[in-house]
């Protein structure tokens, strides 16, 4: 009988990643009504240090892999590793981050488990003694709730959604051979370039600062740099904005963009078109900032003002300084 | 070289989409339904791969009867044939059963890179290049940007958060599309009149031999949750004092900066 509640944990250079503590604390809260453990998959190189930390948001044993060809992250050598542990142990759940690595192994994972996946949900329970995921579908205009006959249950959560809270459990670590078939291997990273502007990714920030049409032009963004400097937020942008060419693609929030589910999410001259939302509604707290009182945005902002964003930003980003000081 | 691009009809991204009463799925009456955008990218690559390097795109689509306008499309676009994946059996598939069949269907042709979106706007899911690329047992590269022909791979650039990865992945392979890949073509009117003549094969799940059990399923759609009413900030009514209260209360209030 399958039994237990796994995730895979996700670590980059040597540190887990947040969304690890996300899984391990979800994980837990099933685990605690099914009356089951908590166990952890993490593979790299060099990582068997860090493999404890997960004790600490709940997980009650870490299998470990430690292997070379695990770093960077290709899927034919994860998938493989996951795989293995996975099916020696025949656990109930399977939890993974909607990061773009946890996206990326999960599907892969179905192939091989022939079962089934709820993807990118933004609640997950316990009903029955089963598994029951809740999700967006049609980019938000409905939630769906997925039940899984087949074991494991997988599930995919969004970033930023789930708490991570300290629940301190024995985070034992438990080595496991990979058995990594080198023919198998086919993926190769040749470069890692990175991001060295040191901003975090939207998709991880706990503030972020959007800009559409309304900032008139890529001069625009520059009192919601500002602005984003003061909070510690990223910036983000509306289509509309990544379209006219005044930011990056890696900027754009919505439906063909990134979906973000920061704490705060500050939207100021955007209109809050259908696809716009569809990339931001499940943030914790939305501000909308537009000159048009009946811009659709106001629909879904907890605080929203109406007046020239040129007008307010500034001042705004001012007495933010002023409280944060 | 064998190119095959699967495309999936979803409802366009304006569309309306309403929860049935009883929560047994959505309202499909007056929606229009369209090519999944991210699709849109996978078939313009494929035939930008055909012009430069020669060789076949192959369209492959499940779905119901309407979804053949879908697969014209594309042969309107200028992919070469069509196979059609029709079976009521496959109503309310799950990623795995689609992938499956998907799968049935490609096995049966030379492949040497498949084309998917990187996720169905619908559903979005996102699951089922990866796992079609598992079952094919051929090797997956997902969400790119940018691709370069290499002779027997293909190289990659792969967005992640914080990072880039230029990605090498030897043939046969499955390549999942994200915008920015590039700007696909709209069919010509003497393409949408060659389509009409071109081979669109219909199979059902018999004659693939595959299963159409489900492992997921959704119990019960729901309307997002309501978002309780906002609270619009006048203070008084200048966009200086209506800042300062922002701050106050997105400190106070709400306890998020
Ligand atoms: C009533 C109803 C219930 C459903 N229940 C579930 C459920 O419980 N679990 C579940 O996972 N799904 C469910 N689905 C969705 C199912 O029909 C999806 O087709 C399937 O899950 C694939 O997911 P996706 O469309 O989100 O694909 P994604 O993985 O988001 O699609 C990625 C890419 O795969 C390719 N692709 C996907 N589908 C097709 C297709 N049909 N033909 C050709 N190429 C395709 C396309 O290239 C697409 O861009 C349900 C749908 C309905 C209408
Ligand atoms: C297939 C498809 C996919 C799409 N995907 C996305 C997506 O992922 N993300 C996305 O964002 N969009 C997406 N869109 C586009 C979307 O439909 C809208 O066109 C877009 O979001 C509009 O951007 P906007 O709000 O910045 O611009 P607009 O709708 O033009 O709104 C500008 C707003 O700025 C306000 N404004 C102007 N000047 C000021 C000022 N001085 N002070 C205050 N307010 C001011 C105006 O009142 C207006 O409300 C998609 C569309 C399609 C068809």
């Amino acid at each position: 009988m399958a039994k237990g509640v796994w995730i895979v944990a996700e670590q980059r250079d040597g540190a887990l990643r947040k969304i690890s503590f996300e899984l391990a604390s979800t994980a837990r809260k099933l685990a605690d009504q099914l009356g089951e453990e908590v166990c952890a998959v993490l593979c790299g190189s060099g990582i068997e240090g860090i493999a404890g930390q997960l004790g600490k948001y709940g997980v009650d044993k870490v299998f470990v892999a430690d292997n070379p060809a695990l770093e960077p992250y290709t899927t034919d050598a994860h998938a493989m590793a996951v795989a293995k542990v996975v099916k020696e142990n025949d656990p109930a759940i399977l939890l993974l981050g909607a990061s773009t690595q946890g996206k990326d192994l999960s599907g892969r994972l179905v192939g091989k488990f022939a079962t089934g996946l709820a993807t990118d949900c933004t609640d997950v329970k316990i009903a029955d003694g089963k598994l029951l995921a809740i999700r967006p579908m049609y980019a938000g205009k409905c939630f769906g709730e997925i039940a899984i006959s087949s074991f494991p249950q997988m599930a995919t959560l969004r970033p930023n959604v789930f708490a991570a809270v300290e629940n301190p459990k024995a985070g034992a670590v438990v080595k496991f051979d990979p058995a990594l078939d080198a023919g198998q291997l086919k993926t190769k990273v040749l470069e890692i370039q990175k991001d060295t502007s040191g901003k975090v990714d939207l998709t991880e920030a706990n503030i972020v600062v959007s800009g559409g049409r309304g900032m008139k032009g890529p001069e625009g963004y520059a009192i919601l740099e500002e602005l984003a400097a003061v909070l510690g937020a990223t910036v983000g942008a509306s289509r509309a904005a990544v379209d006219a060419g005044w930011r990056p693609q890696t900027d754009q929030v919505g439906q063909t963009g990134k979906i973000v589910s920061p704490n705060l999410y500050i939207a100021c001259g955007i209109s809050g078109a259908i696809q716009h939302l569809a990339g931001m509604s499940s943030s914790k707290f939305i501000v909308a900032i537009n000159k048009d009182a009946e811009a659709p945005i106001f629909t879904k902002a907890d605080y929203g003002v109406v007046d020239d964003l040129f007008k307010v930003v500034p001042e705004f980003a001012k007495e933010c300084k002023k409280l944060l000081a | 070289m064998n190119i095959v691009a699967c495309v999936k009809q979803v409802p366009d991204t304006e569309a309306q989409i309403k929860v049935k009463p009883d929560g047994s799925g959505i309202e499909e009456g007056g929606i229009k339904w369209v090519m999944n955008p991210y699709d849109e990218f996978g078939v313009e690559e494929a035939l930008r791969l055909k012009e430069k390097n020669g060789g076949e795109v192959t369209i492959v689509c499940v779905g119901p009867a309407r979804a053949m306008e879908t697969i014209r499309t594309a042969l309107a676009m200028g992919a070469d044939k069509g196979i059609h994946i029709s079976d009521p059996a496959f109503d309310g598939a799950d990623a795995y059963t689609t992938a499956s069949a998907l799968a049935a269907a490609i096995k049966g042709i030379p492949h040497d890179i498949v084309f998917c979106g990187q996720r169905a706007i619908d559903d979005d899911s996102a699951q089922v290049g990866a796992v079609l690329a598992e079952l094919l047992e051929i090797p997956q590269v997902t969400v790119v940007t940018k691709l370069e022909f290499a002779g027997n791979s293909v190289k990659v650039i792969r967005p992640i958060e914080g990072a880039q990865l230029l990605i090498e992945c030897p043939f046969p392979c499955v390549v999942t599309a994200q915008k920015g890949l590039n700007e696909p073509r709209y069919a010509s009117l003497p393409g949408i009149m060659k389509a009409k003549k071109k081979p669109v094969d219909v199979k059902d799940a018999g004659a693939l031999g595959v299963s159409t059990d489900r492992k997921a399923r959704v119990v019960r759609f729901v309307p997002p949750p309501a978002r309780a009413a906002g609270k619009i900030i006048c203070a008084d009514d200048t966009p200086e004092g209506k800042a300062a209260e922002l701050a106050k209360l997105l400190r106070e209030e709400a306890k998020v900066i």
